[in-house]
């Protein structure tokens, strides 16, 4: 079992920012989130995207503003389980945790950190029978964690932007075949893109299907074929498959955390303003997954939730010590 | 003085009716979160990135501005959409929208 002092759910800003609070204090962090890589929503929904109100940057784009928080943490350390969604939170005692994963992962910790946004963000699902039965390392996967697993396989992919397109054209050098399934008749991706895999299809290394949608997927306990429509119906195709990635975005799921004893509000975690502490004792709620009086969604109100956060932390995990605060003006970073 | 617009809005077979002002600059996607009602994510905060806030536009008079490219493109990515589907954030209540009625998918 992963041993840590602070388990932090939810590597966005607010998760990240904790790591960094928390090891001033020097507190140990392992980050657990749902997606494959750090970063929430700014990597995930809006990495290209200018951010005007972070305070001394008159602009930073959502993913320069992400390495840098993964730069400033680096002296820290952190631990992470990425590509893993926490199913369970268990109190054992006091300062005494245990998160479980859907992958199994145990971490326990002193005390928690819910950085979680607005929830998991989970995989939107075309309108196919079955899908379910071939979920969970049978053949249908709906984010691409390692792409190995696709080397000499038979894939298909479906959607119509850019992490469709993107992985189309990374899997194709190690896919033994890829065939691209889109609805409509054209791509509006990053039109760099969209020109590679059409280059890609001229040079047979890409089989695209255009105005097409899945239909049927099929196989004997793993994936074996994929049916896939004309848009008219007037054309029926089978695709031998080993394995199929649907790509159609990401919606976020407050998901189990609902289940886990806490004040929910409006999708939310109702929090302690003083020090974003939830009702359970060791656990607090920071950045946009919190609710309280006056609250702000915004990425600077989840870095000052994660100091106040951290200190408050550290009390708890420090019964009797009394911590003078100092500035790393002073001290510096004094990396572990 | 303007009238304000009618907007219902229609999820899973029941109606609710709001009206909305057309001189505060807000957009569909906002206004709804704004009357507490929950239905609608709009996640990524109206910048067309997200498709969470994925509506089927039934009815509506006066204007609602064309599909542009960033819209057109995020609709796409979603497994199904309608020749209706608009981003609600992308509808702009302005003076040019009388009526609305919308069904969240």
């Amino acid at each position: 079992m992963i041993q840590t002092d602070i388990s932090i759910i939810g590597a966005g800003p607010a998760g990240l920012f904790s790591v960094f609070e928390a090891g001033l204090l020097k507190l140990r962090t392992h980050l657990i989130d749902y997606l494959p890589k750090p970063g929430g929503q700014l990597s995930e929904v809006y990495p290209k995207k200018p951010i005007y109100d972070i305070p001394g940057y008159p602009s930073v784009l959502a993913q320069g503003l992400v390495d840098n928080l993964l730069e400033q943490n680096k002296p820290f350390n952190p631990g992470y389980s990425l590509g893993q969604r926490v199913e369970s939170l268990e109190k054992r005692g006091e300062r005494d945790f245990v998160l479980t994963t859907d992958k199994g992962e145990q971490i326990n910790s002193k005390a928690v950190v819910i950085a979680g946004g607005l929830g998991c963000f989970e995989p939107r699902k075309p309108e196919v029978p079955e899908l379910n039965r071939f979920e969970g390392g049978k053949g249908i996967s709906y984010m691409v964690l390692d792409p190995e697993k696709y080397r000499n396989k038979k894939l298909v992919v479906a959607g119509g932007g850019d992490s469709a397109l993107d992985w189309t054209i990374h899997l194709s050098e190690l896919a033994s075949e890829v065939t691209l399934v889109h609805r409509s008749e054209s791509f509006r991706g990053a039109p760099d893109s969209v020109n590679k895999v059409l280059q890609l299809s001229q040079e047979g290394k890409v089989n695209l299907l255009l105005n097409s949608n899945l239909a049927k997927v099929e196989g004997n306990g793993v994936l074996k074929e994929v049916v896939v429509q004309s848009k008219n119906n007037e054309d029926s195709r089978t695709l031998e498959a080993d394995e199929l990635i649907l790509l159609f975005g990401l919606s976020p799921k407050l998901g189990p955390i609902e289940k886990w004893g806490l004040n929910i509000e409006k999708n939310a975690i109702a929090v302690n303003p003083e020090d974003y502490s939830t009702n359970i004792e060791g656990v607090w709620a920071i950045g946009d997954i919190n609710t309280y009086k006056n609250k702000l969604k915004l990425i600077l109100c989840g870095f000052h939730e994660a100091a106040i956060a951290s200190h408050s932390i550290y009390k708890y995990i420090n019964p009797g010590v009394k911590y003078t605060m100092k500035y790393t003006t002073v001290n510096g970073v004094n990396a572990f | 003085m303007a009238e304000n617009i009618q907007i219902t809005v229609i999820k899973n077979g029941s109606e609710q009716h709001f009206e909305a002002p057309d001189d505060v600059g807000l957009n569909l996607m906002e206004f709804l979160k704004a009357t507490d009602h929950n239905e609608i994510e709009g996640m990524c905060g109206g910048m067309a990135l997200c498709a969470t806030c994925h509506v089927r536009v039934l009815e509506s008079t006066g204007e609602l501005g064309e599909l542009k490219d960033d819209e057109s493109a995020m609709l796409e990515t979603l497994p199904q959409i309608f020749d209706n589907s608009r981003l609600a954030c992308q509808i702009k209540l302005n003076e040019y929208v009388k009526t609305i009625k919308i069904e969240l998918t």
